[in-house]
């Protein structure tokens, strides 16, 4: 059926694209404002100079070598555990599978203040001092998650038949793994390696509570918004976050183009 | 033909299917078990506990009062004041996030289609604080909004709305409408992306039909597209009502001082060191997500995930 759109819808439909995307190009242009002591509109000025100040913030570098850090790790264990997970929810039937599916889950369906807060009430029963590896640990188990829903989606479409073929031909588990199911799951695998990443780069709930003094990238914008110091590096390094989780969720759209299940559906 | 030599481990694994599904799971089970699980039993058994009055330690005695603290009026305050905000955020992102979803469901195609897709997906993503950032620029007194009404000689409006008493306030950075517009501006890409899932499963014989048997376009759309939209309607609005009640980060930076749940349990957590009755009031959204789920389940909204 190739009916027109009426045009209400249309403007309504057009409208809300533009209402997701304004306020993040808004931002953009405040990262080259002349004006440093308030958020003035339209900016007095345009200068490249905040770029320079914040490339020499040794704490804007220690915050984002954080980040990187917390990111790859957790992205890593939650690829691991994620694919492991979906491999088995998705091949059999078995008691229990329905619960395992909803632990997965539970860790980003509940609000990101209850996981923080419990596992900080955690860490202080088992004594445990917030270090680099107390964020990894949280941030890992949110980020299970994504990486399970790719995984499980492409499990299902890869038949188990060519399991089966590869094993009564005479290969080993190990062979079947490499060259069977590791060819047809691979992308679906690095589109939600990417998601967790963009997701894990940008959390900041549960980073609050499970962070000590250290300060992630976000935690260091939080403290920005709550407490200004110098608002033109702010802006920089907003703009560089935004540019940053693109280039991860659009690597992940052209890696799951074209299949039915397209990754990031269920943050 | 020669047969392979495999180890004998490839030829456990393969007899014994539960064998291999046990290692599979075992890992995962362990991390969520241990790590997940293990921290929210143990944040629940400390709301059971009380605190001290007087020495400001935890009692651990098993008692309720910490959940009757929870029904002291300015605490129940902060119960009430998030619930409506969430609803107000979830009915204002379902109208919002509708044509939306509807117009990329069943009239964008090809690049158009990619266009919406990565337009919904692109915010979805993007870094949460510089999402609530950009609504500080926007909303600031000398901002982009107020130049707006300024230059259209329309600052008389924007004053007449936020002389309203409780939706108003001296500026809009912080006025309940502020705290409104961010939380939906943040969440609406989850409710988008349901409904359009549920749309598109809408066959278009179907409203052909509709249109066929005499029905209006608005009779179309009432007694058709919206039930079958409900669905996605319901899984969005877990995301949406979920992600309000526990955020206490937009509440702080865009808003009033009247407090939401997140921000009473920061602060209880934090410098109050009253975990008890933080984690009372933690499990206040867990026990209004439970219902809410159980309900949205009957209505069928998980096959719209």
């Amino acid at each position: 059926m190739h009916s027109k759109a009426p045009l209400g819808l249309k403007v309504a439909a057009i409208g809300g694209l533009l209402f997701l995307h304004l306020p993040i190009l808004l931002i953009f242009v405040y990262a080259f404002t002349t004006e440093e002591k308030s958020y003035q509109w339209p900016p007095p000025g345009l200068t490249l100079k905040w770029f320079e100040v914040t490339w020499n913030r040794p704490d804007v570098w220690q915050a984002l070598g954080l980040s990187l850090r917390v990111a790859s790790v957790s992205t890593v264990i939650a690829m691991v555990l994620g694919t492991l997970c979906a491999a088995a929810v998705a091949r059999s039937k078995f008691f229990g599978r329905e619960t395992i599916s909803l632990l997965v889950i539970l860790p980003i369906a509940l609000p990101g203040i209850i996981t923080g807060i419990s596992l900080r009430s955690a860490f202080n029963i088992a004594d445990m001092p917030f270090s680099t590896w107390t964020i990894i640990l949280g941030h890992a188990t949110f980020c299970i998650v994504v990486v399970y829903n790719n995984a499980v989606a492409r499990f299902r479409r890869t038949s188990a038949s060519l399991i089966e073929a590869s094993m009564d031909l005479g290969a080993t588990y190990w062979q079947t793994l490499r060259f069977v199911i590791m060819p047809n799951i691979a992308t679906a695998l690095l589109a939600g390696g990417m998601l967790a990443f963009a997701l894990s780069f940008d959390e900041v709930i549960v980073t609050t509570f499970t962070a000590g003094q250290q300060q992630t990238l976000p935690i260091w914008m939080l403290e920005e918004l709550v407490r200004p110091r110098q608002r033109p590096v702010t802006n920089v390094v907003a703009m560089v976050v935004v540019l940053v989780t693109f280039l991860p969720i659009l690597g992940a759209y052209y890696l799951t183009r074209g299949t039915e299940t397209v990754a990031g559906q269920g943050k | 033909m020669a047969k392979a030599a495999r180890s004998p481990l490839s030829d456990a694994l393969w007899r014994r299917p539960n064998l291999l599904l046990v290692l599979l799971v075992t890992p995962p089970l362990l991390w969520l078990g241990i790590v997940y699980l293990g921290s929210l039993f143990a944040l629940l058994a400390q709301s059971f506990f009380s605190i001290d009055e007087f020495s400001g330690l935890i009692n651990y005695e098993f008692t309720l009062k910490t959940y009757g603290e929870l029904l002291r009026a300015s605490n129940f305050d902060i119960l009430l004041r998030t619930i409506a905000m969430a609803s107000a955020v979830t009915i204002g992102a379902a109208i919002v996030a509708f044509p939306i979803a509807y117009y990329a469901a069943r009239y964008a195609r090809g690049r158009w289609k990619a266009v919406f897709y990565l337009g919904v997906m692109l915010p979805l993503w993007s870094s949460y604080l510089v999402k609530v950032y950009s609504w500080k620029l926007i909303l600031a007194k000398e901002g982009i909004l107020n130049w707006l009404f300024e230059t259209l000689h329309l600052a008389w409006v924007l004053e007449a709305y936020l002389a309203i008493p409780a939706i108003g306030g001296n500026s809009l950075s912080v006025s309940w409408t502020g705290t409104f517009l961010v939380f939906l501006y943040v969440w609406l890409p989850f409710m988008i992306l349901p409904i359009q899932a549920s749309l598109e499963r809408v066959p278009p014989s179907m409203l052909e039909a509709s249109g066929d048997l005499g029905a209006r376009p608005g009779q179309t759309l009432r007694h058709v597209i919206l039930p079958l939209a409900l669905p996605g309607i319901i899984a969005g609005s877990i995301f949406t009502f979920s992600l309000t009640m526990g955020d206490y980060i937009i509440p702080q930076i865009v808003g009033t001082s009247a407090r939401m749940i997140g921000q009473a349990v920061y602060q209880f957590q934090g410098t109050a060191g009253n975990i008890p009755l933080a984690a009372a009031f933690a499990v206040v959204p867990i026990v209004v997500m439970g219902i809410y789920l159980t309900l949205a389940k009957r209505a069928g909204a998980f096959n719209a995930l």
